[in-house]
């Protein structure tokens, strides 16, 4: 009943979000071998039942005497338990074995990997660092990480605070960024599409809104998206947007934003040279438009209380301003 | 060198007993030959806890610390539930703005410390210091002092805890407080060191209780009772303590690692000064998976007394019990580090955890195996505490099987760190040592008080926990496989969590309003429930030998044990042995293996300085968290209680 | 008596504890707190600051984690390229008893809102009222003004100094406590 009951809900999860719904080679193995767990345990556990409730439907003595045991009965029950727990070893043998080789087919994935993307954990955002051997041509983005589709990419995790852990449930499974330590983790999206992530090891105050997004692309488009991000920010179009440039350096967004092109060179936090061009906002709790935008220009402690980004004394022209000069960096 | 003699209704051949050379003077009245009425005088007169506050605090009765030590824990119980339907009020539904991270993250961090070092370990370890002494046949723990110490102890932990959460300085990294979050950059204040703290001094308590429970096991069993004949429960408690002594030094080693980073400045954690972070979950699971053993061992000695009772027949396999108890005791510290699989462990190392967590499952399963054996023969009785531990065969199952699934490395980097580990986990400690603790609960109940719990009542709340808790923690695998991590106060609504999670906060409720039901049952059974009477579910064991509850001399006479179920293979009347003094708290002290009586030893009085050493310790370490000098200053207190304890009384100690 | 004892702990804790532990992230007013008038030349040695009215000293003066806060600020603001953590360099330093502008927590707020002469820049357009506030909290812990049971500890990184929480008052720095 429990068992007709789960599998009825899990087939209905396809989800942005969820293991059950893989869209690279390693989930899908992932997603294979848990679905074969699940299918093994399941069976284990309806035969423990029957076990456990045969005895109450079918009646045998009633217990009178309780030191008088039947001794052929016993020894017959001897050699089931005794069977019982000799098919327990085989099973867990074999599904040892199966989990090893799993892990070797997971190891095999990215061995050709063409790009190397480093990504840094931050309380609470993902720095993602394009690593290249022309140094003009490394780009440092946050949060949202472009990889050409059906290729194998790594990752190169670390941190620089706590330890976060990134995982994208329908890509891969999820590796820990510490700090003082480097984890390498092998992806291969099989097609174009948008996969949602989110910080696994808790890391703080916001830990429930560190989301990351793999946006993966055919391999044309990915390379357009990277020249594109490898050019400085665009110069401000309208009026208010040039005076939004003008406060964007006089006043706190300064301390530790960068945008390139422009003085502002901040390393603390996101790189914001072409954050319009993101989907989201605030490490995957917003998603990008001039509202919210503002919104969280004007109260990030409202949005995500705790996290490093302040409440900057702006008055309403002034975050229009700068807001309107954000919003044109594509 | 003189020991008890040996009489009673049949005469057991037992080693002779060189008759005792003390000095006359030395020696008081014995019990050989004392009828029934001036025994229970003398007896009573030297055991009872004396009346008034004072002597209330000074009380080294084994049961009456249990008793303490239950009420305390359940109600650490009661707090930590009404943590976690605080959060699960907060994630009934997406962006929910009734709590706070700030708030958030201290729940969850109160909710697992209590439950783990408040609840569950000083719950089972209660039960151990309330039925082991009678299990065994003594008449009170062996350190009876240090038990007193552990308890004093203990409350004090606890309530340390609670007060730094009513006053907002709990500590909010979780219950491992990983480095370098929990460290000294990442954790301003004093949260952190009130977790480090906490978690160093309630670990003392549970090593007191251990050396205590293990003394009692070896050298307290009442004469005949050889290693074979020790009841499951008894064995497991034993195998319990044998971990906590291995496991909690571990913790206590973490914590005080994690104390000195913070309050000394040293550099154990601290990667750029050569220190490892990773160390610090190195040492911390391998306390943190035992510990786990620590909840459940008992748990299954819970339920090893339980089956055959209501089966009406012995257990079956029960060498093959006791020997998965051993093996469970020592794998349990072989796989500390599944873990740790998502820390990008060398693959190789990670595999052969794997091997080593699949390899706990079997004798796991030679335990349910042999249970449910047991179970086959004829049709058992169905009572409250038998429908508990049929809830314990389906929820435990389900979670040992999902340990399976978490034990092999690659499914557990998906499931790792979300709802998929919290269902897990909370199906194999509520399903595994919960559902038998109150199965215990009404077994014992009537033991404790001398009066039953309404067997309606137990029904009901066993329905009402049953399925309040499948609906709560069932759909967190769910949950879990479509990518909610833990520990997040609240999640976005595009990922469509929400309906679920509704689902989940209703369920949890219920198992919440389970235990208000159980309550009830409690507080209703111990004033009106009917008369129990010695031996109500007619068992084999020792403790139902004495009266419900028990004198404070627990026998009196100590039972001579010539069966694994004394009480079944003689009805008619227990054999005894007998030469214990009965004007001074004398115990009979077995040999190890055979058990055969060996000498007479003094049990402590009762005393007050447990109390006060408990409070010069409690002081030092919670000044400890403001200033290293602490540990100078406290160090008077201490000494000066330390010496009030152990003064010596002027008689000898130990009577050969 | 040990009743009374009981009720005294957890009140005391609690009159110490509420300064200390208090984590507000989110000013109540967030435009134009903090005006009050600075005299920018001030040039005496323990300049007498005429203005404790402002009420946000108290709050972040022996506060755990806005001190912790202005650690993290004090580094990510590169407060070291001129103090070099504390022990002076192109600037000032700031973990000895030497005050310019005295040593109270609104003279440092004020500096580094408006800057001083010589070198010092005005900060007060470039960082929130309140992350000022939590900069001057920690500058105070370095010269060891601040409680050590509040003062932020170790970093994670190569130690250059020890803790602020285990720094000597440099008032008495090198004489016997």
């Amino acid at each position: 009943m429990t068992f007709a009951l789960c599998v009825l809900l899990l087939q209905g999860c396809a989800g942005w979000q969820s293991a059950l719904d893989p869209k690279g080679p390693a989930a899908g193995e992932l997603a294979w071998l848990i679905w074969f767990f699940t299918a093994l345990c399941a069976v284990v556990w309806v035969l423990v039942m029957i076990a456990l409730v045969a005895p109450l439907v079918m009646r045998s003595r009633p217990g009178d005497e309780p030191l008088l045991l039947d001794e052929a009965a016993e020894r017959r029950k001897m050699r089931v338990v005794a069977f019982a727990v000799g098919l327990t070893a085989i099973i867990l043998i074999g599904l040892t074995l199966l989990s090893f080789f799993a892990n070797r087919t997971l190891a095999a994935i990215g061995s050709e990997a063409a790009l190397t993307i480093r990504v840094t954990g931050h309380q609470w955002w993902w720095e993602v660092r394009y690593e290249d051997a022309t140094p003009s041509r490394i780009l440092t983005t946050a949060n949202e990480i472009h990889i050409p589709a059906g290729e194998p990419v790594r990752l190169l995790l670390t941190s620089t605070d706590v330890i976060h852990s990134f995982w994208i449930p329908s890509l891969a499974g999820k590796l820990d960024l510490i700090p003082g330590h480097m984890n390498v983790l092998d992806i291969k999206a099989d097609k174009p599409g948008v996969y949602r992530g989110q910080c696994a090891e808790f890391c703080g105050a916001q830990h429930a809104n560190m989301g990351t997004f793999i946006i993966a692309e055919p391999r044309p488009k990915f390379d357009a998206w990277l020249n594109d991000q490898l050019q400085p920010a665009g110069a401000p179009a309208s009026g208010e947007a040039k005076a939004g440039a003008d406060l964007f350096l006089k006043r706190p967004c300064v301390m530790c934003h960068r945008i390139g092109g422009t003085p502002a060179g901040g390393t603390v936090a996101p790189d914001l040279t072409h954050i319009a061009s993101r989907k989201t906002l605030a490490a995957g709790t917003l998603t990008m438009s001039r509202g919210n935008l503002a919104a969280w220009i004007a109260d990030p402690q409202g949005i995500k209380p705790g996290s490093h980004m302040p409440v900057a004394d702006l008055n309403g022209d002034e975050l229009n301003a700068i807001v309107a000069y954000l919003e044109g960096l594509k | 060198m003189s020991s008890a003699d040996v009489t009673g209704d049949r005469h057991i051949p037992e080693p002779d007993p060189a008759k005792g050379d003390l000095a006359p003077e030395r020696d008081g009245p014995r019990d050989t030959g004392m009828d029934d009425a001036s025994l229970h005088r003398w007896l009573e007169r030297t055991w009872r806890t004396p009346s008034g506050i004072v002597g209330a605090l000074s009380s080294v009765d084994h049961k009456v610390i249990a008793r303490r030590y239950l009420i305390t824990a359940f109600v650490f119980l009661g707090l930590g539930g009404l943590n976690a339907v605080a959060m699960r009020i907060q994630l009934s539904g997406p962006q929910r703005g009734l709590i706070g991270p700030d708030l958030y993250n201290q729940l969850f961090t109160m909710h697992g410390v209590t439950m783990m070092f408040l609840f569950a370990v000083p719950i089972v370890q209660a039960t151990g210091i309330y039925l082991v002494p009678l299990m065994v046949g003594t008449r009170n723990i062996a350190f009876p002092r240090l038990n007193a110490f552990g308890y004093w102890i203990y409350v004090s932990g606890g309530a340390f805890a609670w007060v730094s959460f009513a006053l907002n300085m709990a500590p909010d990294v979780g219950w491992f407080a990983y480095v370098p979050l929990s460290g000294p950059e990442f954790a301003p204040g004093k949260r952190a060191d009130v977790w480090a703290q906490m978690i160093t001094y309630t670990e003392v308590s549970s090593l007191a209780v251990a050396v205590a429970t293990i003394v009692t096991v070896f050298k307290q069993r009442a004469p005949g009772m050889s290693l074979d004949k020790i009841p499951l429960y008894v064995w497991a408690m034993l195998v319990t303590s044998f971990v906590v002594v291995f496991a909690m030094p571990a913790v206590m080693i973490t914590s005080t690692f994690l104390i000195l980073d913070r309050l000394v400045g040293t550099h154990i954690f601290n990667p750029a000064e050569g220190g490892d972070a990773l160390l610090f979950q190195h040492l911390f699971w391998f306390f943190g998976h035992p510990e786990v053993y620590i909840i459940f061992l008992p748990a299954t000695g819970m339920v090893s007394a339980i089956i055959p009772v209501f089966a009406r027949r012995l257990t079956f396999g029960h060498l093959g019990l006791v020997l998965s108890l051993i093996a469970v005791g020592f794998l349990s510290f072989g796989l500390w580090v599944h873990h740790m699989f998502a820390t990008g462990l060398p693959k190789l190392g990670a595999s052969f955890f794997t091997a080593s967590s699949m390899l706990i499952a079997i004798p796991n399963g030679v335990q349910i195996f042999c249970w449910l054996a047991t179970l086959w023969d004829g049709r058992p009785v169905i009572r409250t505490p038998l429908l508990f531990v049929f809830g314990f065969f389906f929820i435990f199952v389900i979670g040992g099987l999902t340990g399976v699934m978490l034990a092999s490395v690659p499914l557990d980097l998906q499931v790792h760190d979300t709802y998929f580990v919290v269902a897990h986990f909370h199906y194999v400690l509520i399903g595994g040592s919960v559902f038998p603790l109150l199965g215990a609960a009404y077994f014992w109940f009537p033991k404790i008080t001398g009066r039953m719990m309404s067997e309606r009542l137990g029904r009901c709340h066993f329905w009402l926990a049953f399925i309040g808790f499948n609906a709560a923690f069932f759909p967190m695998h769910l949950v879990g496989l479509w990518g909610m991590p833990r520990r997040v106060y609240t999640y976005p609504a595009e990922l469509g969590w929400g309906n679920i999670n509704l689902f989940i906060s209703a369920g949890a409720l219920l198992f919440f309003l389970s235990f208000v039901l159980f309550t009830f049952n409690l507080v209703h059974g111990a004033l009106k429930g009917t008369l129990a009477g010695n031996n109500p579910w007619d068992a084999g064991t020792l403790e139902w030998a004495t009266s419900s509850p028990p004198p404070s001399y627990n026998f009196a006479r100590i039972p001579l044990v010539t069966h694994i179920e004394p009480l079944w293979a003689e009805r008619e009347a227990l054999p005894v042995a007998t030469g214990l003094r009965v004007d001074a708290r004398e115990l009979l002290i077995s040999t190890v293996a055979e058990a055969y009586p060996d000498i007479r030893e003094k049990s402590a009085t009762p005393s007050i300085w447990p109390l006060f050493a408990a409070l010069a310790v409690g002081g030092t370490f919670l000044y400890s968290i403001f200033t290293p000098w602490a540990i100078v200053w406290g160090a008077a207190p201490i000494a000066i209680t330390l010496i009030g304890w152990f003064w010596p009384k002027g008689d000898p100690e130990d009577q050969e | 008596m040990r009743q009374a004892l009981a009720m005294l702990l957890p009140v005391t804790l609690a009159l110490v504890a509420c300064q200390r532990e208090e984590r507000d992230t989110r000013p109540q007013s967030a435009l134009g707190s903090g005006e009050q008038p600075t005299p920018v030349t001030t040039l005496e040695p323990g300049g007498q600051r005429p203005s404790p009215t402002d009420n946000k000293a108290a709050s972040f003066e022996a506060n755990a984690f806005h001190m912790s806060e202005g650690k993290r600020l004090f580094s990510w603001f590169n407060c070291s390229g001129c103090h070099a953590n504390g022990g002076g360099g192109m600037g000032p330093a700031l973990m000895d008893e030497k005050w310019l502008y005295g040593s109270s927590i609104e003279s440092i707020h004020a500096t580094i809102r408006d800057g001083r002469p010589n070198g010092m820049p005005s900060f007060g357009q470039k960082i929130p009222d309140d992350q000022i506030w939590e900069l001057a909290a920690y500058v105070r812990a370095l010269g060891g003004n601040a409680p050590s049971s509040a003062a932020p500890q170790r970093n994670d990184g190569m130690m250059v100094h020890p803790s602020e929480n285990r720094l000597p008052d440099a008032a008495t720095l090198g004489k016997s406590p």
